[in-house]
């Protein structure tokens, strides 16, 4: 194995020697590491003498890690340039042909790069958070324990891995430095947001959480070299038209893909429906067991901690609940705002959220909300348990005569994202990624028109028109 | 040691290189002959595995490119279109660079280096960064990186582009001697008066698909006939009542010279020369009408212009 890292550190080095001879690249980061430190530790002291004045010492508590979290995250910014340079630059200057011509492997080239663009800004970032501990030491104010310095390092470790893991799949896709720039948005604004919500997290102290955000992070770093190192083949990164965008051509994969040879509504269930729900065989013996083990999860635990929350609200209000609960059981159909459409559109909503969401995040996202789906299930029936009502007739009368269809949509749309993903992080030499993502989507379209959306339908007019008398005849 | 059949390359419904046949013994060189866009460096890049073919095989220094990318990797020398320096790089820094690469060690990496940079008169700006060198010293460290793991086939694009007459003639004479050292060599090139004298067969690639192939000689009759010969008098002599041999396909007669066309020159023009002596004709000269490869190409490809226009 030392063997066949030797070449990734010998580029990577190369890549290092490369950068310290480029000013450019030298003094922003230099900048960054010297002079916000310091800055940063002045707002401090200026937010200390605000608060010793009118209070607010909480905030003042959670303003060193934040400041550590900001200050570790400026200069891995730059990892994001080192990236993109390293690698469209190379493709751009022509320098990485000669390098493709070389026994180096695949794997070999995009660690080296991976090595490089981390390497440098995070050294930078964790010099900025230790010469500012050592300032804030030095003006009295309380340091966070160490534990929770370990966390924000390890934080700003991820942001770096996720930064140029992204970078490299997106210069994958790119002949040119501009069009990676132009892509870089791609991860600049959704860690923008990862820092926004880290923050949130900081502020609100909740540590445990923040370790999760911290795997989360690394998850999909890792979810995202997988894709690098799946699409970071010789042949896409000396592909022609890689940045040309060709409607007929993706609006002809698509079809291709889509409808295949079907000339008949019949046909297309029969061949491609069909076709596509067979390769979703796994994925959907997974989710389904996914729904399962994660509904006992979500009733178990609820079960055990929602006596105690029940326990702090007066009777009257879950007085009121049950009253709410047998109008409920009572409603007509004629309702306005529970009627078909509502509920129909209601869960096309979520399923095109499990898509949207999945499609940014190779699926780790669209499985959350998968999660939080069917855990909301066992949790409403833990609820319902612990007040005192019939949790498994209630599921037996007003969720299975519609779950029957429902669940096993949300299970579809659950195991086509879970595929969506997996196919992106798979390596495919016979297919560009273009190629994937437009043959993946089209498999999508399959399973929503397909079945997705008849499933949907199907459960919204039970849920309308029979789920409503079976629960008012249980209730009553 | 290359060896290709029908090598062909599709990028989506684009055909680059369309049944390419080649085959490259040890000590020959191929010069690939075509305009930009022909398939030439499509074709190169199949060759190193850095491009998978979408139809038939390729082998190389006796490896599949396709099952066994890396061993034919590190049995090529692969001069690219672009020379791709690291320009912030000496050029020291840069052939020991490619020499850890291909996993040469420290002593032979150093004699290396100082051979070929001494050979290709760099020696003296071995410290310099490459990005103050001239076009030609570029072009020629980018040759000598392609030399530093002294592989059995050397692929090269333009090895001669950009450079100064004699940088060029020295790495003509180096690319002669690797010949003579048994490796394979393909070039692809537009100089067609280096092509002539550099390589043992030549190909002609247009829109993808070998034209034309063979050893220079064959292809000089096969596209331009049979070699002309023109006997040149010291004085006007009357040839009105030459009788030419039977053997020889007579071109032109004039006072002052004849042309002829001979299918077996080696017996008929001794005795067409004695025939003329014979009737005192005031001989200068005897010599073939020179014929170039640039002749060959240019009909060659005119021909492929018009079929395609057709």
């Amino acid at each position: 194995m030392k063997e066949k890292l030797r070449p990734v550190w010998l580029l990577a080095q190369r890549e290092l020697h490369d950068q310290f001879r480029d000013w450019r690249i030298l003094f922003p980061l230099i900048v960054l590491t010297l002079l916000f430190p310091p800055l940063m530790n002045s707002f401090a002291g200026q937010t200390v003498d605000f608060m010793n004045k009118y209070g607010g010492n909480l905030i003042l508590d959670r303003l060193v890690p934040f400041s550590i979290l900001i200050i570790g995250f400026f200069p891995v910014t730059i990892s994001l340039v080192v990236a993109l340079e390293s690698f469209v630059g190379e493709k751009e200057r022509g320098t990485i042909e000669p390098l493709l011509g070389t026994p180096l492997l695949d794997w070999q080239l995009y660690l080296g790069k991976l090595v490089v663009g981390v390497i440098f800004p995070l050294v930078a970032s964790y010099l900025a958070i230790g010469l500012y501990i050592f300032m804030v030491g030095k003006q009295d104010l309380n340091l966070p324990p160490i534990s929770q310095i370990i966390q924000l390092l390890a934080l700003t470790a991820s942001h770096a891995i996720l930064m140029v893991s992204g970078a490299i799949a997106i210069s994958t896709q790119a002949t040119s430095v501009r069009a990676a720039n132009l892509m870089a948005s791609f991860i600049v604004l959704p860690v923008a947001f990862l820092i926004q919500g880290e923050s949130v997290l900081l502020f609100w102290g909740d540590g445990d959480i923040l370790w999760m955000a911290v795997i989360a992070v690394l998850v999909l770093a890792g979810l995202l070299m997988r894709v690098g190192v799946a699409h970071f083949q010789r042949e896409y990164l000396l592909g022609r038209e890689i940045d040309s965008f060709n409607v007929r051509w993706i609006w002809q994969t698509f079809k291709e893909s889509f409808v295949g040879d079907a000339h008949s509504v019949f046909a297309w269930y029969q061949t491609q429906v069909g076709g596509t729900l067979r390769r979703l065989k796994t994925p959907l013996i997974l989710m389904a067991v996914i729904a399962l083990i994660g509904s006992i999860v979500s009733f178990q635990w609820v079960s055990s901690v929602a006596p105690i929350y029940l326990a702090d609200i007066p009777q009257e209000e879950v007085d009121k609940v049950l009253g709410r609960m047998s109008m409920a059981a009572g409603l007509s159909v004629e309702q306005e705002d529970i009627n078909f459409g509502f509920i129909f559109g209601h869960n096309i909503r979520a399923v095109l959220v499990m898509f949207i969401v999945g499609l940014f995040s190779l699926g780790v996202l669209g499985e959350l909300v998968f999660a939080i789906n069917v855990g909301v299930v066992g949790g409403v029936l833990a609820v319902l348990g612990a007040m005192g009502l019939p949790a498994w007739t209630l599921f037996l009368g007003g969720v299975l005569p519609h779950g029957i269809f429902e669940i096993p949509a949300i299970i579809f749309a659950g195991a086509s994202i879970l595929y969506f993903g997996a196919l992106l992080v798979t390596p495919n030499p016979t297919r560009t990624m273009g190629e994937v993502v437009i043959s993946v989507a089209a498999d999508w379209l399959k399973i929503f028109v397909g079945v997705i959306v008849p499933l949907l339908a199907l459960a919204a007019l039970i849920e309308v028109n029979i789920t409503p008398h079976i629960l008012a005849t249980i209730v009553r | 040691m290359i060896e290709t059949e029908n090598l062909s390359k599709a990028f989506n419904d684009f055909l680059a290189v369309d049944d390419v046949n080649l085959n490259v013994r040890s000590g020959q060189i191929l010069a690939l002959l075509g305009q930009n866009g022909a398939g030439k460096t499509t074709t190169i890049r199949m060759l190193t595995g850095l491009l998978r073919p979408t139809r038939g095989w390729a082998r190389v220094a006796g490896y599949d490119v396709v099952d066994e990318p890396t061993a034919v990797r590190s049995s090529v020398g692969v001069l690219t279109e672009q020379h791709g320096l690291y320009l912030r790089m000496t050029a020291d820094e840069y052939l020991d660079f490619f020499g850890k690469i291909y996993e040469l060690d420290a002593s032979t990496r150093k004699m290396r280096n100082d051979y070929l940079l001494d050979y290709f008169g760099l020696a003296k700006a071995s410290t310099r960064r490459i990005g103050e060198y001239s076009k030609g010293m570029r072009q020629k460290l980018a040759l000598a990186r392609t030399l530093i793991h002294e592989p059995p086939v050397l692929l090269l694009d333009e090895p001669t582009s950009a450079m100064d007459p004699e940088s060029a003639r020295l790495v003509r004479d180096e690319i002669g001697n690797l010949r003579s050292s048994q490796r394979a060599i393909v070039i692809c090139t537009h100089n067609l008066a280096e092509a002539e004298i550099l390589a043992d067969e030549i190909a002609i690639i247009y829109n993808g698909r070998i034209l034309l192939t063979g050893k220079l000689d064959a292809l000089k009759d096969r596209v331009l006939g049979k070699p002309e010969y023109e006997v040149i008098f010291s004085s006007a002599w009357d040839v009105k009542n030459f009788a030419h041999l039977s053997a020889v396909e007579m071109l032109e007669k004039s006072p002052k010279r004849i042309r002829f066309r001979s299918e077996n020159p080696k017996e008929t023009n001794p005795l067409f020369l004695q025939k003329l002596s014979e009737k005192k004709a005031p001989i200068l000269s005897l010599q073939e009408i020179p014929r170039s490869l640039e002749q060959v190409y240019l009909k060659v490809m005119a021909e492929a212009v018009e079929n395609v226009a057709v």
